[in-house]
């Protein structure tokens, strides 16, 4: 569903994407994972058209994106911050797109709207809400819309555990409808249950890209985590950020 | 694309700051038509507002608003909408209630007090400017990065063609005074919104009698037919020639 090839992105001197190529299918959960600054939010970003590429293309549903924007009927995005009009109203917010994306009242999935209660503040203020409230909105307008595609920055930072198990079981349900979903997080316990392929990220390079199962049977390890550190130990330096996380894990547990 | 501007014009309705424009508009030109005897007279004081107020406040008031709606155009950008579409109906949604409060602020007491071709001209040239200045403040915006860059363009733009270019083409003009400079003067005048606009008005009125063999000569051009569809061409194309601009910038943004 969406093929990239050769995808290079510098902002200034920094290399943002470096050579990225890669193919995602439908019916796959991929976990884009990666420190900080890493270019996975470029990725998603190019992916919809909001960073332009130096170079390189993408393609979704096997049209290249290069300025017609239909193709984004397809996708729903949940920012990792998401910013909204300050004076729209919650309800508003969703009539508005409703009537951008011209879908039937039947083609709506408002299964989030219900469970996160957002109903409730349909009259309030977009300013008023609170960060985590935010994110629910920014959830449930990206599954509102029954998109095959669906791009996940970050989805479950700053939920209360309930809110994020109620997301977590949602994204599962669109697993099993055969939809192609993109998620970004570093709770990787989080991805562990949901994703079927993990792809890393580091310094805009593409370090690897492999099923779950794969990196687990190299590695010999159950855990997503544990098996990301053990690959990334194979001399390469930059990965000890994920050791650190699991040092810190372990001290926290025994204390 | 009105369905968008419709919710631009909403969310410019709601911050009132266009209400309060309007009023001041209205206030000013009733007053004027009240507390001077001729009606000429008022004319050309109300010319001051609308060549100096008029695309200042047009400036950063579509300065500001771009800012402001910065994270509806990154709302919009998910959706299945073109880049170009949404920066237009930004455009239409300013430029539309920066002209409803033109045309009512002043709009309506010229056409009550002056209902002849100098009002006219006026209400023209108000028109116009709104649009260039509009226009001028979109391509502004989207070139610098951050909010004070902005509105500092945006300033600096309205220095230049509301003060500084006068002073550099009177310097001009003592600099070659011994040169014939009447055709020259008027291709000078074409290269500034407001300079062609109050050349426009003040060759209506009677006042133009005292400026020489310059002014007659002028009143020759733009008197006849030609005058007219020199200034009304040279407007259009200081509307849509930064708007043009504008978008080509937009469209290879990142955002």
């Amino acid at each position: 569903m969406i093929r990239i090839e050769n995808l290079k992105k510098k902002f200034k001197k920094l290399q943002a994407l470096d050579d990225i190529n890669s193919l995602f299918n439908q019916g796959q959960v991929i976990s884009l994972i990666g420190p900080n600054g890493s270019g996975k939010t470029t990725l998603i970003k190019c992916i919809l058209g909001m960073v332009r590429a130096d170079s390189g293309s993408i393609h979704v549903n096997g049209k290249q994106i290069n300025g017609d924007p239909s193709y984004r009927s397809q996708i729903g995005y949940m920012p990792q911050i998401g910013r909204y009009p300050d004076n729209m109203k919650v309800g508003q917010l969703f009539r508005m797109l409703k009537d951008i994306r011209k879908i039937p009242e039947t083609g709506l999935d408002t299964d989030l709207l219900v469970k996160f209660n957002l109903v409730s503040i349909f009259d309030k203020p977009m300013r008023t809400l609170s960060g985590g409230t935010r994110q629910k909105v920014s959830a449930a307008l990206a599954f509102y819309f029954n998109p095959a595609i669906l791009i996940l920055d970050e989805p479950t930072a700053g939920l209360d555990p309930l809110s994020s198990e109620i997301l977590k079981e949602k994204i599962m349900q669109e697993k099993k409808k055969n939809k192609l979903i993109l998620i970004t997080s570093h709770i990787l316990s989080d991805l562990d249950e949901l994703t079927t392929d993990v792809m890393y990220l580091q310094e805009g390079k593409m370090i690897f890209y492999k099923e779950l199962s794969a990196l687990k049977k190299e590695t010999n390890e159950e855990k997503l985590g544990k098996a990301i550190a053990n690959i990334m130990k194979g001399g390469k330096k930059e990965a000890l950020w994920i050791d650190e996380v699991l040092a810190l894990k372990e001290t926290v547990k025994n204390n | 694309m009105l369905k968008l501007s419709r919710y631009v014009l909403y969310d410019i309705l709601r911050s009132k700051v266009v209400l309060a424009y309007t009023l001041f508009l209205f206030i000013v030109s009733f007053s004027l038509f009240q507390l001077e005897e001729n009606d000429s007279k008022a004319i050309l004081s109300l010319l001051t507002i609308v060549l100096i107020v008029v695309p200042l406040i047009s400036m950063i008031f579509t300065t500001i608003h771009y800012y402001n709606s910065y994270e509806f155009i990154e709302l919009m950008l998910s959706q299945p909408l073109s880049r170009t579409r949404i920066l237009l109906s930004e455009y239409a949604g300013v430029a539309l209630s920066l002209l409803s409060a033109f045309l009512i602020g002043v709009g309506i007491p010229v056409l009550f007090f002056a209902f002849d071709e100098t009002g006219l001209a006026l209400l023209f040239t108000g028109i116009a400017l709104t649009l260039v200045f509009t226009s001028i403040a979109f391509l502004a915006s989207v070139k610098a990065r951050d909010k004070a860059r902005g509105i500092g363009a945006a300033l600096l733009l309205w220095f230049y063609f509301a003060l500084i270019y006068d002073g550099l083409v009177l310097l001009i003009l003592f600099a070659f005074s011994d040169y014939p400079m009447e055709k020259f003067t008027l291709l000078l005048s074409a290269l500034n919104p407001i300079d062609l606009g109050r050349i426009f008005i003040m060759l209506k009125m009677d006042i133009s009698a005292l400026m020489g063999y310059t002014g007659a000569l002028y009143k020759d051009f733009f008197g006849s037919g030609t005058g007219v569809f020199f200034t009304l061409g040279i407007m259009l194309l200081w509307i849509t020639l930064p708007l043009l601009w504008a978008i080509r910038v937009f469209k290879r943004k990142d955002l």
